[in-house]
C-alpha cells in the first residue's frame, strides 16, 4: 500500500508544530530559565555618555556590598589580555572600556553577586570620572575635517573612515548614462532600528576547574561559531568549550554576534569558579547590541525613453558605530547591498559605498534579512517608482518591461550574481489582481470627494540566500557550508541534528518532514535536536534565511545516504541483487514484484540484527552541504493606503503579499513566517526607529519610546503563492524567513509617496509617523533623514 | 515552604528587611520570604519556579509577563511580590488540567500563534481574561484585549484567530 506523504508528515503538510507542546504549557526552555546550582549573577554598568575620556573608576565601595563576589573593570581584563575582542568583521571592539567609551551605553564595569538585585544596586556604587569629547552622531560629522577621532585606539586608523569600497563596472556605467534619454535620481535614509527580539540576550557561563571543561548557556543563532571564537579568544582548547542554546526568544539577527557579556560572564565563572549568569534588560538590549541598516543611499537611474533601464548607479554611506561589527561574508563590505536589481535586466551598474564610525552602539547586523538586502530592495524599488513617475510611466508596466523573464534564468546581474529562477511577471499579475489594480483610479477619485488621499504602492523583492557557497562566503575565514546527522534507531525511528538553530522559526518540525519525503518515515517518529556543539554536527547557524537552503539541503542529502544504505539492506532481506530494488515512499519493492517489499523501518531493524555478512552494523549518516549557488525567491507585495490629510495619519486599506519561495515544507509555517515578516515590514515604514540626539543619548533605547505595532494597529494580509522550485537544491526550497521584511516596507512608503505624488513631495524618509507625513503635506517638500539631527543639517 | 533566599544561596544581610508572602498561585497556596521589592515576576519565576511567566522589557510594555490577579490581567514585572500577600494569582501552568489543555492553548497550537513562543504565556493570559468576560468577542475585541502584549514573530493575525478558535470551542462546550 502506498504511503500518504501528508498524512505521514512529509513534504506540504501542514504539520502543527512540535515545540508548540512545550510552548503552551509554559515549559520553554530559554536561557533566564536555565538555574544552575551555586549560580552567582551578573550585571553590567553602561556608560552614560557617547564619548568620553575615562580619568578614574572607583570600585571600591562595589566590592564592599554584602554578597558581592566579584567587580571586573577594563584595567583587569586588559591584565588578561581580554578588553579587546574581535568582531565578526575584522575590527576590534572593546569588551569593558579601558581609554575611553565611544557609545552610550558601553559597558563600563561588570559586578558578579548572589543575586541579580545586590549585582545591580553595586552597579550603583561604582564611581567612574569621565572628560566629555564631543560626539558624533552621523557620518556627515563624522566625515569631517576637523572631525574627532573615535577609534585612536587603532593603529593606521585615519579619521572616521572604516571602509571605501566599490563594485561594478563604472566605465560601463558612465558610458550607459550619456547615452540616457532620461535620468532620475533618488536620494534615501534608511533609519537606523533595531531586532528587538522580545527575549533579550543572556548566558551562563560555566567553568569547571576540575575537568577544565567550559560550558556556555546563550542565546545564539549561531553556537559553532561561537565555540570557534571563544576557542580563539579565551584560548581554551575546542574540546573543553560547549555552547549549548536553548529555546531562543527570537533572534532576526540580533543574537550571531559575540557580546561583551558573554565574555565577561566566562571570565567570572573562571575566576569566581561559580557559573555566573548573565541576562540583559531590555535597555542594554536596545542600546548595545546589533543594530540593523542606518544606511545613506544616493541613486541614479538612466533608461531609454520607452521605459528600458540602461544603468544604475549606486552610493550608499553607512553608519556603523563605534567598533564595525557587522555580521556578514567577509569579502562584502557593506554586505549583499549589491543584490539590488537583481530582478531587473540592466546591463551594468556600478556602486560605491563608504563607511564611517561614530559614537553609537555597534552593530550593521542582517536584521531580518541576508545582510543588508533589505536596504537594497528598498532602494531598488523606491528608485524604480520615482522613475516611473519621472517617465509618466504606470509603475507596473515601468516593472513588467524590465523585470527577467522567466527563460532568462539563470541570470547574471549587472553586479555578477546569479540569479537561479523565478515567474515575476506571474507574481506580479497575480498580486495586481488581488488589489483590484484596474480600477484604483476610479477608487481614488471617489475617496478624493471624501477628502481622502489613496495611494497604491508596488514592491518587488528578490534575495539572495543560503550563503554559501564556500567559494565566496566566509565568516571570520570559516567558509559557509551546513551540516545534518541523522540516525536511525533499530525500531525505525530517527534522531536528527543539524548545524543550525532555530529560534522560533518551526525547525523542530519542518526537518522531520524533510526526512519523511525522502525516506518516509512518519515525521512523528522523528525527533530533532539543535544547539549543542557537543552533539551537533559543525554548522554556521541560522541567519539570513539559511537554514532551509543550507541545513535544508543538508537534511535531504543525509537521507540519501541513509537510503542509500538501506538499499543494500533491503537487497540482502527480500535475497535479490542491489540493482533489482525499487524505492517508493517508505519502502524498497522488488523489479516487477511491487508487492515483494520491505520497509525502511524493516532495514532499520536489520542494520542492528541482520545485517548481511561484512557490513558495517547500524543505520546514520552526516552531510556536509556547500550549495553550488545562492537561492532566490521572488515577492511581490502591495499596499493600498488611505491617508487623512487633517493628521498625516495613514491606514492600510489592503495589503497583498505574493510570495514564490520555491517548494514549500510546511505551507502553515511559511505563511506564518510572511506574516510576521510584513508586520514587522509595517513596523519600519511606520514607527520602529532609533536616533540619537546631539549629545550622543539614544532615543529608541526602551520600549517606552522604540515603538513596535500591537494587534491593534498592525493590518490584515493576504497571501498569494507561486511556486518555482530551485532548481539545484535538492528538494527545490528557497527559504522565506526574511522575504517579507526585506521587500514589505517599500510597499508602505511607494503607497504613501503614491498618494502625495500631486503634492510636489518625491520623499519621505521611515518611519512614516503622521508627523512627517503631515508636514510634507503642508510644505510641499520632501523629508528627509530622522529627528533630532538630521545628517546634513 | 519556599524561600526565595533557598533558591538563590544568600543569606539576606541584616539591613535588609524580609516580608513573608502567602500567595494562592494557581489553586495553591505558596509561601515565601522576600525583600519587600522583589518584583511578582521574579517571585513566580525564582521562588516558584514557574518560569512560564517571561521577562521581556521591565517598562509594563511587552505583556510577557501578564499573569491573571484576582482574575485580572496585570503585568507582574511592575508588581511587587509583598503586594501580592493574599491573593489569588493564575499563570500560564494552570492552565492545562492533567489530562486536557485549556481551548486557548489547543487554538494556539491549531491556528499557529506562536513561533518563538516568549509572548505566548502572557498572550494567553491576556485573552483568558477577555474570553471569562466575553465569550463571543468580535475580532477588533480580541486585538483590543490583546494590545498591551508585543509579539514580534507572528504578525498577531493567527494570534487573533486563534483566541476566536477557543472563544467558539468554549461556546460549544456550554451548548
Amino acid at each position: 500500500m502506498k504511503l500518504d506523504e501528508v498524512k505521514i508528515g512529509g513534504m506540504g503538510a501542514s504539520r502543527r508544530r512540535v515545540e508548540d507542546n512545550r510552548f503552551i504549557r509554559g515549559k520553554g526552555n530559554y536561557v533566564d530559565d536555565v538555574v544552575l546550582p551555586g549560580m552567582l549573577h551578573m550585571e553590567i554598568l553602561r556608560s552614560p555618555l557617547a564619548h568620553a575620556r575615562i580619568k578614574s573608576i572607583d570600585t571600591s565601595a562595589a566590592w564592599d556590598m554584602p554578597g558581592v563576589r566579584l567587580v571586573l573593570t577594563g584595567e583587569m581584563l586588559a591584565a588578561r589580555n581580554l578588553a579587546w575582542m574581535p568582531t565578526l568583521s575584522y575590527d576590534t571592539q572593546a569588551v569593558l572600556a579601558t581609554d575611553k567609551v565611544r557609545f552610550q551605553g558601553q559597558e563600563v564595569c561588570a559586578v558578579i553577586a548572589d543575586d541579580p538585585y545586590i549585582a545591580k544596586d553595586a552597579c550603583g556604587k561604582i564611581v567612574v570620572e569621565y572628560e566629555v569629547l564631543p560626539p558624533i552622531v552621523n557620518p556627515v560629522q563624522a566625515a569631517a575635517a576637523d572631525a574627532v577621532q573615535i577609534r585612536d585606539d587603532k593603529a593606521g586608523q585615519v579619521g572616521n573612515k572604516v571602509f571605501d569600497w566599490e563594485i561594478g563596472d563604472k566605465s560601463r556605467t558612465d558610458k550607459a548614462f550619456e547615452d540616457a534619454d532620461v535620468v532620475s535620481k533618488i536620494e534615501l535614509h534608511y533609519p537606523r532600528t533595531h531586532p528587538s527580539p522580545m527575549e533579550t540576550c543572556g548566558s551562563i557561563a560555566d567553568y569547571d576547574r576540575a575537568t577544565g571543561k567550559l560550558t556556555v548557556y546563550m542565546t545564539s543563532q549561531a553556537p559553532h561559531i561561537v565555540r570557534a571564537a571563544v576557542a580563539m579568544v579565551a584560548e581554551l582548547p575546542e574540546q573543553n568549550i560547549r555552547i549549548i542554546t536553548p529555546d531562543i526568544g527570537g533572534g532576526f539577527g540580533n543574537k550571531v554576534p559575540i557580546y561583551p557579556g558573554y565574555v565577561i560572564a566566562i571570565l567570572g565563572s573562571i575566576l569566581t569558579e561559580k557559573p555566573v549568569k548573565w541576562i540583559e534588560d531590555k535597555t542594554g538590549n536596545l542600546t548595545s547590541t546589533g543594530f540593523g541598516r542606518d544606511v545613506y543611499l544616493k541613486g541614479e537611474m538612466a533608461m531609454r525613453k520607452d521605459g528600458k533601464i540602461l544603468g544604475v548607479r549606486m552610493n550608499t554611506i553607512s553608519d556603523h558605530g563605534a567598533f564595525f561589527a557587522d555580521a556578514q561574508p567577509s569579502k562584502f563590505k557593506i554586505g549583499l547591498m549589491h543584490s539590488a536589481f537583481a530582478a531587473y535586466d540592466i546591463p551594468t551598474a556600478h556602486m560605491f559605498a563608504t563607511g564611517y564610525y561614530t559614537n553609537k552602539a555597534p552593530g550593521g547586523v542582517a536584521y531580518r534579512c541576508s545582510f543588508r538586502v533589505t536596504e537594497a530592495m528598498f532602494f531598488q524599488e523606491r528608485m524604480v517608482q520615482a522613475a516611473a513617475d519621472d517617465l509618466g510611466m504606470d509603475q507596473a508596466e515601468f516593472r513588467r518591461i524590465n523585470f527577467v523573464k522567466d527563460e532568462q534564468h539563470p541570470h547574471r546581474t549587472a553586479f555578477g550574481f546569479l540569479t537561479d529562477s523565478g515567474q515575476y511577471e506571474k507574481c506580479l499579475d497575480i498580486g495586481l489582481e488581488a488589489i483590484g489594480y484596474k480600477n484604483f483610479a476610479a477608487e481614488k477619485a471617489e475617496a478624493a470627494k471624501r477628502g481622502r488621499l489613496l495611494g497604491i504602492g508596488i514592491s518587488t523583492m528578490t534575495e539572495p540566500l543560503g550563503a554559501g557557497n564556500s567559494r565566496e562566503y566566509d565568516i571570520l575565514g570559516i567558509k559557509m557550508f551546513d551540516s545534518a546527522e541523522l540516525r536511525i534507531h533499530m525500531s525505525g525511528k530517527a534522531l536528527l541534528r543539524t548545524g543550525s538553530r532555530g529560534q522560533g522559526t518551526g525547525h523542530e518540525t519542518t526537518w522531520a518532514q524533510i526526512v519523511a519525503h525522502e525516506l518516509g518515515i512518519p515525521a512523528d517518529d522523528i525527533l530533532v535536536e539543535e544547539g549543542d556543539t557537543d552533539t551537533a554536527p559543525f554548522g554556521m547557524g541560522t541567519y539570513a534565511s539559511r537554514s532551509t537552503p543550507v541545513a535544508g539541503a543538508a537534511i535531504a542529502m543525509v537521507a540519501r545516504k541513509v537510503r542509500a544504505k538501506a538499499r543494500k539492506l533491503a537487497a540482502h532481506l527480500l535475497e535479490v541483487s542491489e540493482e533489482d530494488i525499487e524505492w517508493e515512499l517508505g519502502r524498497f519493492y522488488v523489479r516487477g514484484n511491487q508487492e515483494r517489499g520491505v520497509t525502511i523501518q524493516d532495514c532499520a531493524m536489520a542494520a542492528y540484527s541482520n545485517m548481511p555478512d561484512g557490513m558495517e552494523p547500524g543505520l546514520e549518516n552526516v552531510a556536509y552541504y556547500d550549495p553550488p549557488n545562492l537561492t532566490w525567491p521572488f515577492a511581490c507585495y502591495i499596499a493600498k493606503i488611505e491617508i487623512d490629510p487633517e493628521t498625516g495619519v495613514w491606514d492600510v486599506l489592503q495589503f497583498v503579499a505574493v510570495d514564490d519561495c520555491g517548494v514549500r515544507i510546511n505551507p502553515m509555517i511559511v505563511e506564518g513566517q510572511i506574516m510576521g515578516g510584513l508586520t514587522e515590514a509595517y513596523a519600519m515604514a511606520n514607527m520602529q526607529y532609533q536616533t540619537y540626539d546631539e549629545e550622543g543619548n539614544i532615543i529608541g533605547g526602551n520600549y517606552m519610546d522604540f515603538l513596535l505595532p500591537t494587534a491593534w494597529e498592525t493590518p490584515g494580509f493576504e497571501l498569494y503563492e507561486v511556486v518555482t522550485p530551485c532548481p539545484h537544491h535538492p528538494i527545490g526550497a528557497k527559504g522565506v524567513g526574511e522575504c517579507a521584511t526585506v521587500g514589505g516596507p517599500a510597499a508602505f512608503v511607494n503607497a504613501v509617496m503614491d498618494a502625495l505624488k500631486d503634492k510636489g513631495v518625491r520623499n519621505i524618509d521611515m518611519p512614516l509617523m503622521p508627523n512627517r507625513v503631515y508636514e510634507a503635506l503642508t510644505t510641499g517638500k520632501d523629508v528627509y533623514g530622522m529627528p533630532p539631527v538630521r545628517s546634513g543639517n | 515552604m519556599s524561600s526565595l533566599y533557598e533558591e538563590i544561596q544568600a543569606a539576606p544581610s541584616s539591613d535588609i528587611p524580609v516580608r513573608r508572602v502567602t500567595v494562592n498561585v494557581n489553586g495553591e497556596d505558596r509561601t515565601a520570604d522576600v525583600e519587600p521589592r522583589l518584583l511578582l515576576a521574579h517571585l513566580l519565576r525564582q521562588a516558584f519556579k514557574l518560569t512560564g511567566t517571561h521577562t521581556g522589557c521591565d517598562t509594563t510594555n511587552c505583556g510577557a509577563c501578564t499573569i491573571l490577579f484576582d482574575g485580572r490581567p496585570i503585568k507582574s514585572c511592575t508588581m511587587l511580590a509583598v503586594q501580592a500577600d493574599g491573593h489569588k494569582v493564575q499563570t500560564v501552568e494552570g492552565l492545562a488540567s492533567a489530562s486536557e489543555l485549556h481551548p486557548l492553548q489547543e487554538g494556539f497550537k491549531q491556528e499557529h500563534a506562536l513561533q518563538c513562543g516568549f509572548c505566548t504565556p502572557g498572550m494567553m493570559m491576556a485573552a483568558k481574561a477577555l474570553l471569562e468576560e466575553n465569550l463571543n468577542p468580535t475580532e477588533d475585541e480580541v486585538r483590543w484585549a490583546l494590545s498591551g502584549n508585543l509579539c514580534r514573530c507572528t504578525g498577531y493575525q493567527n494570534i487573533v484567530k486563534a483566541v476566536l478558535w477557543a472563544a467558539e470551542k468554549m461556546r460549544a462546550e456550554l451548548n
